[in-house]
């Protein structure tokens, strides 16, 4: 376990009564988030995000599947997280204990509630088969809010996925002697085409320590948080995912102005994001 | 398995255009995360690996410790993503094997009586993988390990050579090692030559496993020329301490 002195916690709460913060930034401001995509051949999608010195890489595997039995016409998503032990030296090896699993959940629940990925558009043969999406995100060095980072590595990957036809060609021709439908799917699709998306919602998070409001924490800053609070918001500055968390409270005027922050940063992340991924 | 594919042409020139005794392109960078003691990130080929080092810090559990000396443990993963068909999260047989021979062969050239009841990990993560990850891996743990400051007797350093249609070639590609006929990976210590890993499935003549040797050498000398020069790219113009 890292314990932040309580020296540390004390600079911190001083600063943060002047309105500043250890590495120079204001309240409301990111740190420097780098993306880059297609890093990695065996994946169908692959993207690297960096905010300030946290860095995640998220990689996607599209394979055919069956699908789940109450929703025959539609493709499966999962998430996983890791937080393999080469990120933190408190990071342990071993199955995912439960910080991973309420990230993975997290980014899970971001992607899956707000429809981005259009699994209507993943059947192959209703009942019998579909494409499965498998995000996998690896954090390699932590440095604080994993939550955003996981969530644009995502995302970012995402956009950077195909449907792997000329991959899965072998299996799609043995499936298509059975299934009319297949045969059809193939001609509209001859070859590899982009995942089908929608529009991403970028999620911010900010922390409060001292009652001082803080976004983008970094690790000393998560540390001492005494609340945090995750806004997702949408192209057109609405809301579309929100998650308090930590023993510790927000006022009304608090909430709103995390809210607006969280518009301000999302609609630039946003930019970035399309950038990197040339839209 | 059989093939019809002719992994080398009448020229003696491989799938990918390389001569018998040429290694795929190699990239190495030290140093790139923020939180790890020492770091590495590393390209071979296809292979893309990242390596980070903690310790020496205090061997956990307790009876792990070694009064005498510390322990090495390397973590070989692969990430789920890093190969055609996704491979489930977590250890299996195949990465706890590699674990454990890379820790042998670290633990050789690391001066491990210096830090009594200690343990030194090494999380090795397989990004994308194209045949001779564990090469890759070690290779760009010897540079983690440097950069970590860890005190090393020489930094280790890995190459497969192996046999492809009754040819023994160097550093073996995705391709070659599917059909191929031999694999053999080693690693070595490149001041001494001494062998610190070695392994080997197919089929070779003792002429042949000479031959493979050998090149396999001369290939751990030319990816050690370019480990050192990572850390030199780091390292050398680091600020002067007056």
């Amino acid at each position: 376990m890292t314990i932040t002195p309580s020296i540390k916690r004390d600079y911190l709460s001083k600063l943060a009564e002047q309105g500043k913060r250890a590495d120079g930034r204001t309240f409301n401001e990111f740190r420097k988030i780098e993306i880059e995509t297609g890093l990695f051949s065996k994946a169908e999608g692959s993207a690297q995000v960096k905010i300030g010195n946290t860095q995640v890489v998220a990689g996607i595997k599209i394979l055919i599947g069956t699908p789940y039995p109450d929703t025959p016409e539609s493709g499966v998503m999962t998430t996983a997280a890791e937080l393999i032990p080469m990120a933190s030296p408190d990071f342990e090896a071993g199955p995912p204990r439960e910080k991973a699993i309420e990230l993975a959940r997290v980014v899970d629940r971001g992607i899956r509630e707000s429809k981005i990925i259009e699994v209507d558009k993943l059947c192959l043969e209703p009942g019998e088969a579909i494409w499965m999406v498998f995000i996998d995100i690896h954090i390699i060095d932590f440095d604080g809010n994993l939550f955003d980072a996981s969530s644009l590595a995502a995302l970012a990957a995402l956009h950077n996925a195909v449907i792997p036809i000329e991959r899965s060609r072998s299996d799609l021709e043995k499936l298509q002697e059975k299934f009319p439908s297949v045969k059809k799917y193939l001609e509209e699709h001859p070859t590899d085409y982009p995942l089908p998306l929608k529009e991403p919602p970028i999620s911010c998070t900010t922390v409060k320590y001292n009652n001082a409001l803080m976004i983008d924490p970094a690790l000393d800053e998560e540390e001492i948080a005494e609340a945090r609070l995750t806004v997702a918001t949408d192209e057109n500055g609405d809301i579309r995912a929100m998650q308090k968390g930590l023993n510790g409270s927000f006022t009304v005027e608090e909430i709103k102005k995390v809210i607006k922050a969280s518009i301000d940063n999302g609609t630039k992340i946003r930019e970035e994001l399309y950038k990197s991924v040339g839209k | 398995m059989e093939s019809d594919i002719k992994l080398i042409d009448d020229n003696g020139k491989r799938l990918d255009g390389r001569t018998p005794d040429e290694l795929r392109k190699i990239k190495i960078e030290a140093g790139v995360l923020h939180r790890a003691e020492g770091s590495c990130y590393l390209e071979w080929g296809g292979n893309k690996v990242m390596v980070a080092v903690y310790g020496p810090r205090e061997a956990l559990p307790r009876h792990t410790q070694n009064p005498l000396r510390a322990i090495v443990n390397a973590r070989y993963n692969m990430a789920a993503f890093s190969v055609d068909d996704r491979k489930r999260p977590g250890p299996d047989r195949r990465s706890r094997e590699i674990s454990k021979v890379i820790s042998e062969a670290l633990e050789k050239v690391i001066l491990v009586d210096k830090f009594p009841r200690a343990a030194i990990d090494v999380n090795i993560e397989v990004l994308n993988a194209e045949a001779g990850t564990r090469c890759a891996g070690l290779t760009a743990a010897g540079v983690a390990l440097a950069d970590a400051g860890i005190p090393l007797k020489d930094i280790p350093v890995a190459c497969a050579a192996g046999k492809v249609d009754g040819h023994v070639v160097l550093d073996l590609g995705k391709e070659e090692d599917n059909f191929g006929d031999a694999d053999l990976p080693i690693a070595i210590s490149p001041r001494t030559n001494e062998i610190l890993l070695l392994q080997m499935d197919g089929h070779l003549t003792v002429e042949e496993f000479d031959k493979a040797l050998e090149m396999a050498i001369n290939g751990c000398h030319i990816a050690s020329g370019i480990q050192k020069k990572a850390i030199m790219d780091k390292y050398q113009n680091a600020t002067e301490v007056k």
